[in-house]
């Protein structure tokens, strides 16, 4: 199968001119949308949606609007312009020029890293590949789409570096990204959390908050790498990342909007009642999705995250910004152990609690967003607070993972978890009644009634612009 | 101290279960159940502990379970079967205790092998998530590997790149010797740290079969019953209980039931004086099988066993182990004749595995032997064996003056000629006559004979037989001389003179590849203050002195 390369893919990697490149791709890409076909959005084929395409790195190039029909979105391959003179910013090759070809010495860590970033590219449209049958309005349709076809671009990132600089061990590892799948419990998505269906809209609004949260500091961390196809590769990514944080956070936001004037009109909690999502539940969507994504980051020690560190193929977020020797191998942090059925926290070298390090700024982050959550809900004169469960909280992976802890911090038994984790956790009733909310609407302009319209529509488009056209 | 003995009901790190035909062990390894403090045992890594409870699992089996022909090793653990060896504890360990913790984790490892091969319990391994390192040479004892091919769990042998050292518990030679991966592969595989997984890890002969996750435990089952079919052991076979080893430990003594053990600490030597059965041992099945744990042979290789161990890890500083036996030489016979008559019988058979395997753990220890044979003594077919795997045997000539015991007598039975080989696979008489076949086929025609220290001379199984008035000189000579001498040249001198002959997996596990990796364990490269091995966890990196040496 013959492509034409500048056409069918646009890049700024020289495609046309590289054979190996082009070799690797002419094998993969049928399998990637054979892949979107099957696993993609689902009965998406025949729709035309408006949306954004990269066609180039310049300003303006690398958000292109218009309609397009979906399996024909031209998935492109776009790293972040070079640096002039950059140089390796942290380890123990800091102040070296950077990497443009693979160090050899370091290529299964970096192996590892792209292939498990990249995992979980394709993962979230599987998990979502059922919710346009229920989507809100023709506004969220289109942006779940947009989510979509770019977290299938940022797995083209990830695979065109896998094929750039990693041989037939790439063209390999490629390939397993399209046979692992979401959910399937032969070959399952690497990371747990991307291992759950989401089935409704709520979760869909946390996940592109939380866990696309988790993939902007993910990429931020390894924009800082010294491996510099990388750090540019992931640079281009952020670009996009920000818009799925976006529709995450705006969703949430409508929803609370929408459940703050349900409450104020008919001055009561329990707006279920009038079609409405209510704010105790958006508390257990908080909890389940921030607590599963703490654990994304990994052990608050980890020796993989502190060789990654010294040799400077990951760093912190905002690595430049930070004022230190970018060295650390004498720096000591705090991390939270659990001793003797307490929570402590105790002093670790800094180096393996890189992880740690970046589960903070997440949380930091993720505190911004949910504090303008709570922001909706004063200016209705109602007294509740969304909150970030205690990092404790409902953890697999690290210290926490053997304890029962509340949302608050506190340490409980088993038993009492047992009995209580269905004031905290969304329940089985929980996901049956936001089913029975779920009902498409497809008239432009027009919102389901669990959730306010958006402020304004996009790229300048007004609200009920007709964003998705069925045929 | 390093204590051995353990029981089910007491271990932490593994689940053990039978259910019918197959056994099985499922790692589940408690992270702050290790020996020592200052490192976790995350991800079903190991240190001594759960290899003393593996062990222990693996002895029980055979003893215990008779029905059993087949023995699942898995893990409880989802999508991490086992880590290896916890690095942070060979990073804290004393060089003598990595070499003993590989030791011991190299005799249980064939242990699983001489089950699978002479006891009628076949292994397989269930790999059900990330394997790597000692956790899949764990995998490579076992008879069948069968992988879970989810298209990320992988085996991996990870110890050069990430460590500066070696797959040492059996990992290269068995991927070569016994997987007959080809070599160029081999060396691909353990050179790269992610491993090797699916398709590729059986078309290279790493596993032998691929299941999917959703399959594997019933596939595992299958296959385990299917073993369990081949196995000629009884179902209606009742166990012996390995009921706890009757020992008392002092300051300077530890006493068996038939086996003492002297701790002479100024003079560096520790002094073990078998005794031979009391009254004449049972010779029919019945009653060998009612006898159980007290029958003299299983508690020889018990006692033995554990004595071995215990001076092994606790009392380093004795490095030399001189054997004295006493009892009735005519009781001993009466005990090998038995094991040789019922060898059929499935107890009578592991117990002479289990001696096997015993004298195996004496040939391997870094400890200079020495066998003093005196009036009194019973040196005869089995308790031969020590005499036959000392590195020197002094016998005395006539009597000691004033003595109404009768000179020294040895004797040779088919116990000698084959049932209890040593690592190189040759019994201990071919291998002291290894490329003489005429002092060999005259030490054979002896078979039943009570040799005298001449006669014992001549045929070359003793070294030396001093007579009264020279014994106590040149016994005290000897000992002290050896003393004198460096441990590391004696030890690796001794490895090197005892195991002639032939290779096997299990003498170049011991020889080639444990030499290499001790060697390999004393360098700056890997245990140095900028070694890799040092350096692991820490996240700083190793740094090396590039010279091929």
């Amino acid at each position: 199968m013959s492509i034409d390369y500048n056409e069918k893919i646009p890049n700024n990697v020289d495609l046309a001119e590289d054979r190996r490149l082009q070799r690797a791709l002419e094998k993969w890409q049928p399998a990637y949308l054979e892949w979107w076909r099957d696993l993609g959005p689902a009965q998406s084929d025949t729709f035309e949606v408006y949306l954004r395409t990269a066609i180039s790195v310049e300003p303006g190039g690398w958000a292109h609007y218009d309609f397009v029909r979906m399996p024909e979105y031209r998935w492109g391959i776009f790293l972040a312009p070079p640096v002039a003179d950059r140089r390796i910013g942290f380890g123990m090759h800091k102040g070296h020029p950077v990497w443009h070809e693979l160090p050899g010495e370091y290529r299964a860590e970096l192996r590892r890293l792209i292939v498990t970033q990249g995992d979980t590219e394709p993962a979230s449209v599987e998990q979502q590949r059922y919710l346009g049958a229920t989507c809100p309005s023709l506004y969220d349709l289109r942006n779940l789409f947009q989510v979509n076809v770019e977290e299938g671009r940022h797995l083209w990132a990830m695979v065109y570096l896998l094929h750039a600089y990693f041989g037939r061990d790439g063209r390999e590892e490629a390939e397993g990204l399209l046979e692992r799948h979401a959910g399937d419990p032969d070959r399952p998505r690497i990371l747990e959390a991307f291992n759950e269906q989401t089935e409704n809209w709520l979760s869909f609004f946390m996940f592109t908050f939380f866990q696309d949260r988790d993939g902007k500091f993910q990429l931020a961390a390894l924009a800082e790498s010294g491996f510099d196809p990388l750090s540019r590769t992931c640079r281009f990514m952020l670009t996009e990342e920000a818009h799925h944080m976006f529709v995450g956070e705006t969703g949430i936001m409508r929803i609370v909007q929408r459940t703050a004037e349900l409450m104020r009109e008919h001055n009561t909690d329990d707006v279920a009642r009038f079609g409405g999502i209510p704010l105790a539940l958006v508390q257990k969507f908080i909890n389940f999705h921030y607590s599963i994504c703490l654990d994304l980051f990994g052990s608050e020690k980890s020796t993989n995250a502190a060789n990654y560190y010294t040799m400077g193929l990951k760093g912190r977020y905002d690595e430049t910004k930070i004022d230190d020797d970018h060295v650390l191998t004498d720096a000591v942090c705090e991390i939270p152990e659990v001793r003797d059925g307490q929570l402590v926290m105790t002093e670790a070298p800094a180096l393996t609690a890189m992880n740690e390090r970046l589960r903070l700024s997440y949380r930091q982050d993720s505190q911004r967003g949910v504090d303008r959550f709570n922001k909706v809900i004063r200016a209705h004169d109602i007294d509740c607070e969304l909150t970030l469960p205690h990092g404790a909280f409902h953890r697999n992976i690290g210290g926490c993972a053997g304890i029962q802890v509340t949302p608050s911090g506190e340490i409980i038994d088993r038993e009492t978890w047992n009995k209580r984790q269905a004031d905290w956790l969304p329940t089985p009733e929980d996901f049956a009644f936001l089913r029975s909310l779920m009902r498409p609407v497809t008239e432009p302009g027009r919102m389901a009634g669990w959730i306010a319209p958006p402020k304004r529509g996009i790229h300048g488009q007004p609200v009920d612009f007709d964003y998705v056209h069925f045929y | 101290m390093i204590e051995f003995a353990t029981h089910p009901s007491r271990y932490r790190h593994w689940r053990f279960s039978v259910d019918g035909r197959v056994a099985t062990l499922a790692l589940d390894v408690q992270e702050d159940g290790g020996l020592e403090s200052g490192y976790a045992l995350k991800l079903n890594s190991y240190d001594l502990s759960v290899d003393i409870e593996l062990y222990d699992a693996v002895q029980r089996l055979r003893f215990e379970h008779p029905g059993v022909g087949a023995v699942m090793l898995t893990s409880a653990k989802e999508r991490v079967f086992c880590a290896g060896a916890n690095i942070g504890m060979l990073g804290q360990s004393s060089h003598g205790a990595k070499v003993n913790f590989c030791k011991f984790t190299n005799e249980t490892r064939n242990a699983i092998e001489d089950a699978s091969a002479f006891s009628g319990q076949r292994y397989l391994c269930v790999i059900n998530g990330a394997c790597a390192g000692g956790g899949y040479e764990l995998a490579l004892a076992t008879d069948h590997i069968m992988l879970v091919d989810d298209g990320s769990s992988a085996v991996s042998l990870p110890e050069v790149p990430l460590l500066a050292v070696l797959p040492g518990t059996g990992g290269l030679t068995r991927l070569v010797d016994k997987r007959h991966v080809r070599r160029d592969q081999a060396d691909f595989f353990c050179t790269t740290t992610e491993g090797v997984r699916g398709r590729r890890a059986l078309d290279w002969r790493l596993v032998d079969e691929l299941v999917p996750r959703s399959r594997l435990a019933d596939a595992a089952r299958a296959r385990a019953a299917e073993f369990a079919e081949q196995c000629d052991r009884s179902t209606e076979a009742v166990g012996v209980v390995l009921t706890p080893l009757a020992k008392t430990l002092d300051e300077d003594t530890l006493t068996y039931d038939c086996l003492s053990v002297a701790l002479d600490r100024s003079r560096g030597l520790a002094r073990i004086e078998v005794r031979a059965p009391a009254t004449p041992p049972p010779q029919d099945l019945p009653a060998i099988h009612a006898a159980g744990v007290d029958f003299w042979p299983l508690a020889l290789a018990r006692a033995l066993d554990d004595a071995v161990l215990h001076l092994r890890f606790n009392e380093p500083e004795l490095g030399t182990w001189v054997f004295c036996t006493s009892g009735s030489a005519d009781h001993v016979r009466l005990a090998d004749a038995a094991l040789l008559a019922h060898q059929p019988d499935w107890l009578v058979r592991e117990i002479t595995l289990y001696l096997k395997r015993s004298f195996k753990r004496l040939d391997v220890s870094s400890r200079s032997l020495v066998a003093l044979i005196e009036p009194g003594s019973c040196f005869t077919g089995t308790l031969l064996e020590l005499a036959l795997a000392a590195d020197r045997s002094f016998m005395l000539e006539g009597d000691f003056e004033g003595s109404n015991l009768g000179p020294a007598e040895i004797g040779l039975n088919e116990m000698n000629l084959g049932a209890l080989p040593m690592v190189n696979g040759l019994s201990r008489l071919e291998s002291r006559f290894f490329g003489d076949g005429a002092a060999l086929d005259a030490a054979r025609a002896r078979v039943g004979a009570a040799l005298d220290a001449e006669e014992a001379e001549a045929l070359g199984l003793v070294t030396f037989t001093p007579d009264d008035l020279d014994w106590d000189d040149e016994v005290r000579v000897a000992l002290e001389e050896r003393a004198g001498f460096s441990p590391d040249a004696l030890s690796g001198m001794e490895a090197n003179l005892r195991f002639v002959g032939p290779e096997t997996v299990e003498s170049k596990i011991f020889s080639r590849l444990s030499a290499w990796q001790n060697w390999i364990f004393q360098r700056p490269n890997a245990v140095g203050e900028e070694g890799a091995l040092k350096l692991f966890g820490t996240g700083n990196q190793a740094s090396f002195d590039r010279k091929r040496v």
